[in-house]
């Protein structure tokens, strides 16, 4: 138990920032402490607080000595604030202060826009936790587990390292902010986490494979463009949270991946030959490529959302102003100004989806969008290997970009996953074969039992293929409290 | 003819081409295409810097190739080739017991009475070899130096205790670690490096401890064992390894152990013990140890070891030089239990260990002989066997 008023915050806080120099900041933090375990205990994992948890703490950036493996508490581990070792004689690598230093300090006339992309970045990162929060008690088996666990204290050690840059550069907004993302609780009908995609429940392992997968992959492609920041210490903080952000990519990926091996063992020893014959498919306990297809759907469309409107004058002047750049801003062989350049854009003209350049500049939401599909493109491409190499005749495939979305070119058009344009009534009449039903949901949570013997694997996933850090297959990688 | 390559590559099944390693490796030898991440052979050297940053394990493969598999074919692979066949004399000692060739040829000297080359147990854990090498060590401090013979025999052999601290040495029960002392020899080069076999498991002496433990004899003018020996609290060595990816124990619970030592070849048995203790006690495979000393005040955890139940491990501590009382040798009590022992060999779980000073080598092996035939075993077939199969393993000194 946390002793919040004798805690040794120099030692309790893994930090390469000379936290301990800095007593207002220390100072700030400790304040903010106890609230943060407040929050943990009441909206982190439920059940599972006592637990004894095989996790991975970040304790430096060194790559040898980076992280360390031990069994935890979850409301003592240690979120420390890293961040990625300084450049030395870094410059701004795009926008109107192209090759000018990077800045130790924020300028004034870029202050409110970078506070407001900090909050909402900082704002994803607890609203992830909060979403997940149930999952503990349906874990498919002890590793999966560990790895939900090890992704909520990840999301919650990125909360420290955006509140820490609220607490460090933006005075007493900085600090509001910082309790404000404390007040707001996922799908809050007073106060709601601010992007819609948070505000969801996460209610089953397939959603949380799908959700790591497609969304927190927006999440990189976020940090991949905040990583080039102009603001060298935001540009240092994202930089580190990439290499844990990875691991949430594995999780979705390889998640998924175990699903598809399970189903096409299971249709396999059954002599099950087509794929499409779901009642055959579930009366063996495991999920049907079909219905991962609905869900790969439903979790690519809502994230596509995430990258907001294809052209912004926001994303411009955030580019133009040094603040947020593009993904590998650094190696794109161009002048990085944008200023004359055009990008192609998919539009709806008149009934039809056609590519119209826009300025660059306006478009770096849709160039990012497009760097996201290729990334998520990479991971379809290997699921699919897996079910031609069981034998299986079938292939997933991503929707088209204007199927089932809210918010940008397409958010008042109905279009299916091969990009028909339909009207609203047929789209409705037929949206059960594209998007998870009712029938389909209480299927999958059917299959939501625990699997908690040390070594033990519900029976609609497949075990992974190498344990966390070199484990054994039966390695207890959580110690449930008695 | 070329020396053999020890090659790093990335099992394109698990990796999720996250860029990670990209983004560590100091030296840009990783690159990739739409398909995968793969590591240069003509650049990477061994730095290791991306091992700990992946977040799938499918950074941390290698094969012995006599020429490299280039870029392009590694593009290609849906999944990692097997190590290929190479002929004898193409690989030579070549192994992936170690990536520096002197600890390599170290340790192959040390398993040449395995009678071939050495396999890994089916079930053993996957170790870590050379996280750190003579150019970049890992740092650890003294936290322990006891000595374990009593203080009437001139014999002195040391339990030494290294806490890592922050540093991450992940290690398996029966590999190495190696020390460099300090200083320079005549002829002002670095002094070689020394083997020691870790003698804790592998979360700590205690559970989850960041620490290892050596079973270290000071030699008359050793120069490591005397740096060692002399070691005080809180005392700064420098370590490269962990070493060794053959001598390890299996995971198996139903694995039958032999674990035959004298001396300081114990300590990698104190692990294996201590290993299968902590992680399944009630393990049904049977631990039987032959350790043979000069007489009890020498024989290294003489104490502790009388604490072990037998339930766990079945100890036979034999005594050479005891008053009035005949010689005997571990391959004598061997005998004397030949019944259990020709059983446990006919039983396909059985795995054997031998470690300690290369003298014993021949006794053993002449004991293992005469135990086969007295049952119409052919300890001249069984023998390969058990090696190839991951059952038979030497490391002596």
């Amino acid at each position: 138990m946390i002793d919040a008023m004798t805690v040794n915050y120099d030692t309790m806080i893994p930090n390469n920032v000379g936290l301990s120099e800095d007593r207002r900041v220390l100072k700030a933090l400790e304040r903010w402490h106890p609230g943060y375990i407040d929050w943990w205990k009441s909206m982190g994992p439920d059940g599972f607080q006592d637990a004894m948890v095989y996790l991975r703490t970040a304790v430096g950036v060194d790559p040898k000595g980076w992280a360390k493996f031990d069994y935890v508490k979850m409301p003592e581990y240690r979120w420390g604030i890293l961040l990625a070792p300084q450049e030395e004689g870094r410059t701004i690598p795009f926008g109107e202060h192209y090759g000018e230093p990077a800045w130790q300090e924020i300028p004034g006339e870029y202050r409110a826009m970078m506070r407001r992309l900090v909050v909402i970045q900082g704002d994803t990162e607890p609203a992830s936790v909060e979403q997940q929060r149930h999952l503990g008690r349906t874990a498919p088996s002890l590793y999966d587990m560990r790895n939900l666990f090890q992704v909520n204290v990840e999301e919650g050690r990125h909360f420290w390292a955006m509140v820490y840059l609220l607490q460090k550069y933006f005075g007493s907004d900085g600090r509001e902010e910082a309790n404000e993302l404390l007040r707001r609780r996922s799908g809050d009908s007073d106060a709601p986490r601010m992007l819609g995609a948070f505000n969801e429940e996460t209610s089953d392992w397939l959603s949380f494979f799908m959700f790591t997968f497609f969304t927190d992959r927006d999440g990189k492609m976020q940090l991949e463009s905040l990583a080039q920041s102009g603001f060298d210490p935001l540009s240092r903080t994202c930089r580190f949270m990439l290499t844990e952000e990875a691991h949430h990519m594995f999780v979705g990926e390889s998640g998924i991946g175990r699903v598809i091996q399970r189903t096409c063992e299971a249709m396999k020893a059954a002599g099950i030959e087509d794929p499409n014959d779901i009642a055959k498919v579930r009366a063996l306990g495991v999920i049907d490529l079909p219905t991962l297809q609905k869900k790969a759907n439903l979790h690519y469309s809502l994230s596509l959302d995430l990258f907001g409107s294809e052209v912004s004058t926001n994303a411009a002047n955030a580019f133009n102003a040094g603040v947020k750049g593009r993904y590998h801003e650094t190696k794109i062989d161009d002048d990085h100004r944008l200023l004359n350049d055009t990008y192609p854009v998919l539009k709806h003209v008149d009934g039809e989806f056609k590519l119209v350049d826009e300025p660059a500049l306006a478009a770096l939401n849709m160039r990012l969008r497009d760097d996201y599909v290729t990334d998520c493109a990479k991971g379809i491409k290997r699921w699919n290997k897996i079910i031609e190499k069981a034998g299986v005749d079938f292939a997933l495939a991503l929707p088209h970009a204007a199927f089932h979305r809210q918010i940008g070119e397409f958010a008042n058009i109905s279009v299916t996953p091969s990009g028909i344009i339909l009207s609203e009534s047929e789209w409705n009449a037929s949206r059960g074969e594209w998007l998870p039903s009712g029938d389909d949901g209480d299927f999958v949570q059917s299959l939501m039992v625990p699997a908690t013997g040390a070594g033990e694997y519900a029976g609609w996933i497949a075990p992974p293929k190498m344990g966390i850090d070199n484990q054994p297959g039966d390695f207890e990688y959580v110690q449930i409290a008695a | 003819m070329n020396a053999p390559l020890k090659q790093h590559l990335i099992d394109p099944e698990i990796c999720i081409r996250c860029g990670t390693c990209e983004e560590t490796c100091p030296i840009d030898a990783v690159t990739h295409n739409d398909d995968n991440y793969v590591v240069d052979a003509e650049i990477c050297n061994y730095c290791m810097d991306c091992i700990s940053p992946c977040p799938t394990g499918s950074i941390d493969n290698w094969r012995i190739v006599a020429t490299a598999y280039s870029l392009d074919e590694q593009f290609e692979w849906e999944e990692l080739p097997e190590q290929e066949e190479l002929a004898n004399d193409a690989v030579g000692a070549a192994s992936l017991e170690a990536l520096e060739d002197e600890i390599d040829a170290l340790l192959a000297k040390a398993h040449e009475g395995t009678g071939g080359k050495a396999v890994v147990p089916a079930s053993a854990s996957k170790p870590s070899v050379n996280l750190f090498r003579r150019d970049h060590p890992a740092v650890a401090t003294l936290q322990g130096n006891f000595r374990l013979t009593k203080d009437n025999v001139e014999n002195d052999v040391r339990h030494i205790i290294l806490d890592f601290g922050d540093t991450v040495f992940p290690v398996l029960e029966g590999q190495s670690i190696a020390i460099t002392p300090p200083g320079t020899d005549k002829d002002g080069k670095p002094h070689d490096s020394r083997l020691y076999s870790i003698a804790s498991p592998r979360d700590g002496e205690r559970p989850n401890t960041n620490n290892i433990a050596l079973t270290v004899k000071r030699e008359p003018d050793g120069l490591c064992s005397n740096y060692l020996c002399d070691l005080k609290k809180g005392d700064q060595v420098q370590v490269t390894g962990p070493f060794g990816s053959t001598f390890l124990m299996p995971s198996d619970p139903l694995a039958n152990i032999i674990m035959i030592c004298t001396g300081t070849g114990s300590a990698p048995f104190r692990g294996f013990t201590e290993r299968r203790r902590r992680a399944m006690p009630d393990a049904p495979g049977q631990m039987l140890l032959f350790f043979g000393a000069r007489q009890p005040d020498e024989l290294p955890y003489f104490g502790p070891l009388s604490k072990v139940p037998d339930e766990l491990l079945t100890k036979h501590l034999v005594y050479s030089r005891l008053p009035d009382q005949p010689k005997e040798y571990v391959q004598d009590r061997m005998r004397v239990c030949s019944a259990e022992v020709s059983r446990l060999l006919q039983d396909e779980r059985t795995h054997i260990y031998i470690c300690g000073l290369k003298g014993m080598e021949t006794g053993v092996d002449e004991a293992l002989a005469d135990i086969c035939r007295a049952d119409e075993l052919d300890w001249a077939n069984l023998k390969p066997a058990l090696r190839t199969t991951g059952r038979y393993h030497v490391e002596t000194y």
